[in-house]
């Protein structure tokens, strides 16, 4: 979380000093939710799809920012080379599916592996596809909850609620009295936490991961915050009224969790502080280097968007 | 024996979940008794327990959980019960799978079988040819076989081929295409062109159902006026075999393009396109296209077959040609 949040400050900076590319989309509010996603999974196992707000999961699950920041700079050396950047990274590989644009479009890859997966006699493992408050509205999301729900695959969905699709409200966005009624209604375990509480939201998460590896079906977990920073940095979130802000303003996921641990004696106010210098070397070292890097060369790129082709087979 | 083009389709299936344990399929009331809306998969899930999978009616999920499943090594072979609805899937076949190998590196074996082609009565959504639509986006190969041994062959090659290949077989040749047997012993690579009719006078490109159709007008056309059509079958529409086509243009000088989809941005187009650009000193004539026309199509059978091109239609034009 403390690594997420200092590379997203990192990031936020180099942007608004045109160092970027194209958009920054940031964490603020959602590190809660994704380092408890993260941090109960298992890399070379488990299915991972992060998408925009999910730096802090990124991490827990075991990602270096090293290859956050390639992305952000299309670093020749990155996973996507170039080819694609900024939050839409992945290492399928390893189990994160690179994330399209699209909204709800990677939780049928999720449910997919979780089948191939199971048809392979592979037992235990977890899938997790995590979607915003707006991607419930979406037809390819409410397709694949569907599924993964018929298939009773061990899928986690987790739905950050934070209260804007970009500058939707949830009063425009949906109906219901509350998203853990779509999930009811797909035939899944729901489960809702504060998605700024550090210690309900690993608990929750927790349950719902342990639930789905341990064969007891999907599950589905509205997790609450709010986005603390605009859709993406060009983005002054004039749209969220300022009591709102200012009700979460002792809310921070980061704040929460750092008094949360040392009201537990788990950390203290020097262990704090120098964990958060650590995390800021770390970013710095890995935004570095990734600056450092070769971009992509434009005159040597094959533009080849298929691995066959008949030209090789005759050869 | 006589077989026909969909025992072909189900024998390719069969063989193919017969040698490889990553094969599976999944689709649309393909499982149980029932064995798919044309009988494809018939008796495939009783051979095969639990690697015949019906899907709920979500075209979108179906074709994103082939995506996941191919991440994890598995071969998923699709159904989208009609190509029609397979329009509905086409986000993540272009954006998703289409786009993995360039973005990712990672190819995604998985194959696309879109039931395709007008049928009388079929109507306007349960006959299109939408194959210009996928070969559109970059990263999908797009089949379009002809023939019984193309069906069956081009098949199994679309399982070989680690990318998403979208297989487009015809539903009016489904029952109506028969022949001895699937097998072809010395079967031509996918990605050439098949000279389906040698001839002298002018070439006619075609695919899909529309190759049957152009034989008979060559065959017409001989008997009537003595030309002679060369005709041949594209078999795969992307990657396009430019060098094939542009070989028979080459021994005729002139070039008819028939295609059974709506006239814009269509297959007949790029051809048109790809041989005026690289070989028009070749070309002794305007090239020419014959497309449905530009309107959905109609539902009663005499509206359908004035819709669709036919032999007639491909006789007349090619004999207009001959004399330009």
């Amino acid at each position: 979380m403390v690594t997420a949040r200092a590379f997203d400050t990192k990031i936020s900076a180099l942007y608004k000093a045109g160092k970027i590319f194209g958009g920054v989309f940031l964490g603020r509010g959602h590190e809660a939710i994704a380092a408890a996603e993260g941090v109960f999974l298992h890399k070379g196992q488990d299915v991972y799809a992060p998408f925009i707000r999910e730096q802090a999961g990124r991490c827990a699950w075991g990602d270096s920012v090293l290859e956050s920041a390639r992305a952000y700079f299309g670093s020749a050396s990155g996973l996507m080379r170039g080819r694609d950047g900024n939050v839409h990274w992945g290492n399928p590989a390893e189990g994160t599916p690179a994330p399209i644009s699209h909204l709800g479009a990677g939780v049928a890859v999720v449910g997919g592996a979780m089948l191939a997966k199971r048809m392979k006699g592979q037992t235990g493992c977890v899938g997790l596809a995590c979607v915003g408050d707006g991607t419930t509205s979406v037809g390819a999301f409410q397709e694949a909850a569907n599924m993964i729900a018929v298939q009773k695959l061990p899928v986690v969905i987790v739905i950050s609620n934070n209260q804007f699709a970009y500058s939707t409200p949830n009063s425009q966005e949906f109906a219901c009295k509350s998203l853990t009624d779509r999930g009811i209604g797909y035939g899944y375990t729901v489960h809702e936490c504060d998605g700024t509480d550090f210690l309900s939201t690993l608990q929750t998460m927790g349950q719902a991961i342990a639930s789905a590896r341990t064969g007891e079906g999907p599950q589905w977990v509205v997790a609450n915050t709010l986005r603390m920073c605009g859709h993406g940095e060009h983005d002054d979130s004039c749209y969220i009224p300022q009591e709102l802000k200012d009700a979460y303003a002792d809310r921070d996921p980061l704040a929460v969790a750092s008094r949360q641990l040392r009201e537990l004696g788990w950390i203290t106010e020097d262990e704090d502080a120098a964990l958060a210098a650590e995390c800021a070397e770390e970013v710095q070292r890995c935004v570095a280097q990734a600056q450092k890097e070769a971009p992509p060369a434009p005159a040597s790129e094959n533009w080849v968007a298929t691995s066959w082709n008949p030209e090789h087979e005759e050869q | 024996m006589s077989v026909t083009y969909i025992d072909a389709i189900r024998q390719a299936m069969t063989e193919l979940l017969e040698e490889d344990p990553a094969v599976f399929l999944m689709g649309e009331d393909i499982a149980g008794k029932f064995g798919g809306a044309f009988k494809a998969t018939k008796g495939l899930d009783a051979r095969f327990p639990g690697r015949v999978l019906n899907a709920p009616i979500a075209e979108d999920a179906i074709m994103g959980m082939g995506i996941g499943a191919a991440l994890e090594g598995m071969k998923p072979i699709l159904e989208m019960q009609f190509a029609d609805f397979g329009i509905l899937a086409l986000n993540q076949m272009g954006n998703n799978a289409g786009a993995h190998y360039y973005r990712t590196g990672i190819p995604l074996n998985l194959t696309l079988r879109m039931p395709c082609g007008g049928t009388p009565a079929g109507g306007p959504y349960h006959s299109q040819c939408p194959e210009s639509l996928f070969a559109h986006f970059p990263g999908l190969h797009v089949f379009t076989p002809a023939t019984v041994a193309d069906a069956y062959f081009m098949l199994k090659e679309a399982v070989r081929i680690p990318d998403p290949v979208v297989f487009m077989e015809h539903k009016f040749l489904y029952r109506w295409l028969k022949a001895d047997s699937w097998i072809d012993p010395e079967p031509l690579p996918v990605g050439s062109v098949r000279i389906a009719r040698p001839g002298r006078d002018a070439t006619v490109v075609a695919f899909s159902a529309m190759v049957p159709e152009a034989l008979q007008a060559a065959e017409l056309l001989q008997r009537e006026c003595g030309y002679e059509l060369e005709v041949v079958d594209l078999r795969c529409i992307k990657p396009l075999d430019v060098g094939g086509i542009l070989g028979s243009v080459a021994r005729t000088g002139r070039l008819l393009v028939v295609s059974e989809d709506f006239p814009w941005g269509g297959v007949a187009a790029e051809v048109i396109s790809a041989v005026t650009t690289e070989g028009f000193h070749l070309l002794d004539a305007p090239p020419l296209r014959i497309t449905a026309p530009d309107t959905p199509i109609p539902y009663h059978p005499d509206l359908w077959k004035a819709h669709r091109p036919g032999a007639a239609k491909i006789a007349q034009t090619a004999r207009y040609l001959i004399t330009l």
